[in-house]
């Protein structure tokens, strides 16, 4: 094929866009309008998610040790601890750390009546989660160890947060799910009769002895352009609004931002730009690469 | 010599044997089950022109889809230019097209183009050089009458003009057969001799001319070859013929 004759097809696939200008227009709304429902559900979604996941972060064990353990002991109980796989981090804290922390955060001039450090020989180890559902598992093996006098856990909290997790997976996943289905199916109709009120025009260019290609790319590259402007304008959209409202929380609700944590927009769009253009733009060549087909065999 | 020249030579052969178009015992039955085309023999040599006539569902456009490999015949055989239609594969059928020139009652114009692309996709399809489209274009607008009109939109067009520009889209490829159904169908008279008067200029040139119609007068006053069709069934074939009447 002659470089012109792509050329040819490309320039047409681009005026074929205002040529058919309702029908661009109808599209390209019906593909933002899914996308966009899609985006802000995404949104909502991966910030419940990052709320639950930053709670479950703050979730640590404690662990105590007998009166006579050695620091070698010590030592080798946090390494075997450490390499556990539901072990997100582990912090070795000495009496004398715990007691400059009781002092600083709660007893203030009232620790000057002790003499002596009251919680010497209360070494720990804070231990952080990456699953918290897999605590009560940890916390068996802890206790199993020579050494390990007790644990401190909050179990309910972490079963709570756990089930929390587990329902927004299933019902997100679910839900992404039935809104992704319903944008193919509305976006691929929107395509097919796009193109279905114009056989006529690929019934005439199949008599004067175009080949395939020839009638189908422009077709395909209007229907991958509708697609791709109709999944750049919700992102844009929901790139704005988040923005702004993520400004607003922090500046008029700063109590609201110290409690939760609400993902950067760099982070959301990370996922949700590739599935909204690969949504938009994927359905566009589909949609017309298999409606045009059916109107080939002329 | 290659396998493409032999291909030639034995399309060659066959229409010199018989002729441009030729079918052989040919029968075309729809999945209703109803037969459109049932046992047509028939040879049209290179240059002829002639006309296809027949009441509604006598076979006629039936026959013109024939021609043009929109379908194939359920038994028979298809030749056009040589070629035997039924062994054309589907990416073959767009090349094989470029040498038939087709003009519809309806015109079937590209409505969102003005005269000039239209007729310059039919250039396009076949990968002319730009400056020659330039070249052809208005020359081929020239012929038919619409040397003024190829910045036009379509529909801004009588339907002479419009059929005109249907005209000019098939020829500017410069086909060997011209397939015309019901060319002036949609037509006033004056329109309609218009464009039979261009039928028969370029059928002149040397391209062979098939026009299914209905308009007896044109029949009857051309005087040629008539081919009548009646419920799939050539029932007449004459040199310098005339409508046979069914009523």
């Amino acid at each position: 094929m002659k470089i012109s004759t792509l050329l040819y097809t490309i320039v047409q696939g681009f005026r074929n866009l205002f040529r058919n200008k309702w029908f661009s227009l109808a599209s390209i709304a019906t593909i933002s309008a899914c996308l966009f429902l899609f985006g802000i559900f995404y949104a909502i979604v991966a910030n419940f998610q990052n709320i639950v996941k930053s709670a479950e972060d703050t979730m640590a064990i404690t662990v105590f040790f007998e009166e006579d353990i050695t620091k070698e002991r010590i030592r080798e109980i946090g390494e075997l601890i450490s390499k556990r796989s539901e072990v997100s981090e582990i912090n070795y804290i000495s009496d004398e750390q715990a007691w400059e922390y009781l002092q600083a955060e709660y007893l203030g001039e009232y620790a000057e009546g002790f003499e002596e450090n009251p919680l010497a020989g209360l070494d720990s180890y804070e231990v952080t989660l990456s699953d918290v559902s897999r605590q009560s598992a940890l916390i068996t093996y802890v206790l199993s160890m020579p050494g390990v006098r007790k644990v401190n856990s909050q179990p309910e909290l972490a079963d709570i947060l756990s089930g929390i997790n587990v329902l927004i997976s299933y019902v997100s996943a679910g839900i992404i799910g039935i809104l992704l289905a319903v944008s193919i199916f509305l976006i691929s109709n929107t395509v097919t009769i796009g193109i279905s009120v114009r056989k006529e025009e690929i019934n005439i260019m199949k008599y004067i002895g175009a080949t395939d290609f020839f009638v189908r790319a422009p077709f395909v590259l209007e229907g991958m352009l509708i697609g791709l402007i109709g999944a750049a304008i919700p992102l844009g959209l929901i790139h704005g609004i988040y923005n702004y409202l993520l400004t607003n929380i922090v500046e008029r609700f700063s109590i609201l931002s110290q409690l939760l944590t609400f993902l950067p927009v760099d982070t959301i769009f990370q996922y949700l730009t590739p599935v909204s253009l690969g949504v938009g733009v994927g359905i566009g060549f589909l949609g017309s690469m298999t409606t045009v087909r059916k109107h080939l065999n002329v | 010599m290659g396998k493409k020249d032999l291909i030639k030579l034995r399309q060659d052969k066959m229409m010199n044997e018989n002729g441009i178009i030729f079918l052989d015992n040919v029968n075309k039955t729809y999945s209703t089950g109803s037969p459109a085309i049932n046992g047509v023999t028939l040879k049209i040599t290179q240059g002829e022109f002639v006309f296809v006539v027949g009441d509604s569902g006598s076979g006629k456009s039936t026959l013109i889809k024939l021609l043009l490999r929109e379908l194939t015949a359920t038994s028979g055989i298809v030749y056009v230019m040589g070629s035997d239609l039924a062994l054309l594969k589907h990416r073959s059928i767009p090349k094989f097209r470029r040498n038939i020139g087709v003009v519809f009652q309806d015109f079937r114009l590209l409505n969102d183009r003005n005269v000039y692309e239209n007729v310059a996709f039919a250039q396009r399809i076949v990968e002319t050089p730009g400056n020659e489209i330039q070249r052809n274009v208005p020359a081929i607008l020239a012929t038919v009458g619409l040397a003024g009109k190829y910045k036009a939109k379509t529909k801004q067009l009588s339907g002479g003009e419009q059929q005109r520009v249907a005209l000019a889209r098939a020829l500017v490829n410069r086909p060997s057969i011209l397939l015309a159904d019901e060319p002036t169908g949609n037509l006033d008279p004056k329109n309609s001799w218009e464009i039979m008067k261009l039928l028969e200029d370029i059928n002149e040139q040397g391209t062979t001319v098939l026009v299914v119609t209905h308009n007896k007068e044109i029949v009857n006053t051309m005087q040629k070859r008539v081919i009548t069709m009646k419920r799939g069934v050539v029932i007449n074939d004459q040199e310098k013929g005339g409508y046979i009447d069914e009523d």
